[in-house]
């Protein structure tokens, strides 16, 4: 049990530059990924950007937390694709035959979807500049900003897990990721929601999105960031943990 | 007990209502070539899953290479190796990248040479540097089985090898298998051919119902029938027989 132990990190290693190597294999996947939010983008702020009131001058920067969020959450459906491949396979029964550290398989695809979502991130953001976007916080906001977008990554990667190892067909491992990116829509991602019926209103203010939404917002735009930090930082590990768990619980059942 | 490379004394399993092993016995001595035939849905896969310690056993103890498959699962994982029943080849990576990815997991000092030597042997090393998903059903099963010999295990698992594979591919898995025995590598495969457990196997056991119900090298299951009766039957080349001239002839011009 020791020495399985004591190769963890480098048998992550292995899995992580497998699917790495998937990924470089297939840039279509993170084109595509980036490529819908970016659309968004362009038709929110050149279509109905026009007609709508934040209370910002530049609406793009007003908008660019919530494109990320909708990118991160279309971004991990990817980690659940390939990691229903990886079961249907055979390749895990491979993997959970050999003396290796058995999460290690589920380790690498999580930290394959950070780093593919973070190339996602950066190519929106580059995007973003070119349509205007500026901002003027400094390295700590930045710094602040990636956190909370690698904790929200982390996050949905654990329930894409979930959703990855127990699903029973490629259709059922798409389908789950349509909520996560229809949530920021029902959200301050796009419009304030001082104008939403009330029912909304109150889902809308107290959702995880609006408060991760908000603090990515006020770091950007270099404003003191109060509560919603701290209750998005909390949003974020909150989720990650509960669905850690019950993804760890499916992957031992399953294997 | 030295030379026993797997031994297991009343296996039961069940899925849910269904029971699908009652009881299994066998032992499989080092070195040799032990088939396990039974047909579709007999347990065959159960067996191998709980052997190479991907499934727990509801009763009943087996041990592989001397150490119990419940109580020592990482010692059984150092001395085995299994090849499943779905090729377990990555299809994005190419076959060096498999094998030099599997050496890496198995802690092996030149992972490159390891995969290079593999390679070589199998016959893939003008495919080395192009994806698994260019190669052919039978390219694709050397290379499953190249993986599974990736540090020399001392016990192969080898779960219908042969499954889905044309005649010719089915020969040169066939010559792998024996092979790998000559060089002292205990070889557990299951099948539902009988002519491959006939051309390969040391010894056979049959899975029916739950349980072995009879085991032993094909002289002593040929002596569970009636003596040999001397029949004058014209032989008919088979149609295996006659596309593999065919296509040796082809070869040949």
């Amino acid at each position: 049990m020791e020495t399985v132990k004591n190769y963890f990190f480098s048998d992550m290693g292995v899995m992580l530059g497998r699917s790495m190597r998937h990924i470089i294999r297939s840039m279509d996947t993170i084109i595509t990924v980036a490529i819908t939010p970016i659309a968004m983008m362009l038709l929110f702020v050149y279509v109905f950007g026009g007609a709508i009131q934040t209370g910002t001058d530049n609406y793009v920067n007003y908008l660019l937390p919530g494109i990320l969020l909708i990118a991160i959450a279309s971004g991990i459906s990817y980690t659940a694709y390939r990691l229903f491949m990886d079961m249907q396979s055979g390749i895990f029964e491979r993997f959970h035959s050999m003396p290796i550290a058995r999460s290690s398989a589920l380790w690498g695809h999580v930290l394959t979807s950070l780093v593919s979502n973070a190339i996602s991130i950066v190519v929106i953001i580059l995007v973003a500049l070119i349509m205007g976007f500026r901002s003027s916080a400094g390295v700590l906001s930045w710094l602040a900003v990636a956190g909370i977008l690698a904790l929200f990554t982390l996050a949905l990667t654990w329930i894409a897990a979930i959703a990855g190892l127990s699903a029973k067909s490629v259709d059922g491992v798409a389908a789950f990721s349509y909520p996560l990116i229809f949530l920021p829509f029902i959200s301050s991602a796009f419009v304030p929601t001082e104008t939403m019926p009330s029912v909304v209103r109150a889902f809308a203010e107290n959702q995880p999105v609006t408060s991760i939404v908000e603090a990515i917002r006020s770091l950007l735009s270099g404003q003191p960031v109060g509560n919603e930090l701290w209750v998005a930082l909390a949003w974020c590990v909150g989720i990650m943990l509960v669905a850690y768990f019950f993804a760890m619980r499916v992957y031992k059942n399953r294997v | 007990m030295l030379n026993t490379a797997i031994k297991v004394n009343g296996l039961q399993k069940s899925y849910q209502k269904l029971h699908v092993l009652k009881g299994v016995d066998f032992e499989v001595e080092k070195g040799s070539i032990f088939a396990l035939l039974g047909s579709n849905g007999a347990g065959k896969t159960t067996i191998v899953k709980i052997l190479t310690t991907l499934l727990n056993q509801d009763s009943g103890t087996a041990t592989v290479n001397n150490f119990d498959v419940a109580a020592k699962p990482d010692d059984v994982r150092q001395s085995i190796s299994l090849t499943g029943q779905f090729a377990a080849v990555d299809e994005i990576l190419t076959g060096r990248e498999n094998l030099v990815m599997i050496a890496r997991l198995r802690h092996l000092k030149n992972p490159r040479q390891v995969a290079d030597e593999l390679l070589n042997r199998f016959g893939l090393t003008d495919a080395a540097d192009r994806r698994v998903s260019t190669y052919s059903g039978g390219m694709r099963r050397r290379l499953d089985i190249a993986m599974s010999l990736v540090g020399k295990p001392q016990l192969i698992f080898l779960d219908e090898p042969t499954s889905g594979l044309d005649p010719e591919a089915r020969l040169e898995v066939w010559k792998t298998i024996k092979e790998l025995a000559s060089n002292g590598t205990t070889v557990f495969l299951t099948t539902q051919h009988l002519e491959e457990a006939e051309q390969l196997a040391d010894q056979i056991a049959i899975l029916h119902e739950g349980r072995i119900i009879v085991s032993g090298t094909l002289a002593d299951l040929k002596k569970l029938f009636p003596p040999v009766k001397v029949e004058y039957v014209e032989k008919q080349p088979t149609l295996e027989e006659i596309f593999l001239a065919i296509i040796s002839m082809k070869e040949k011009s």
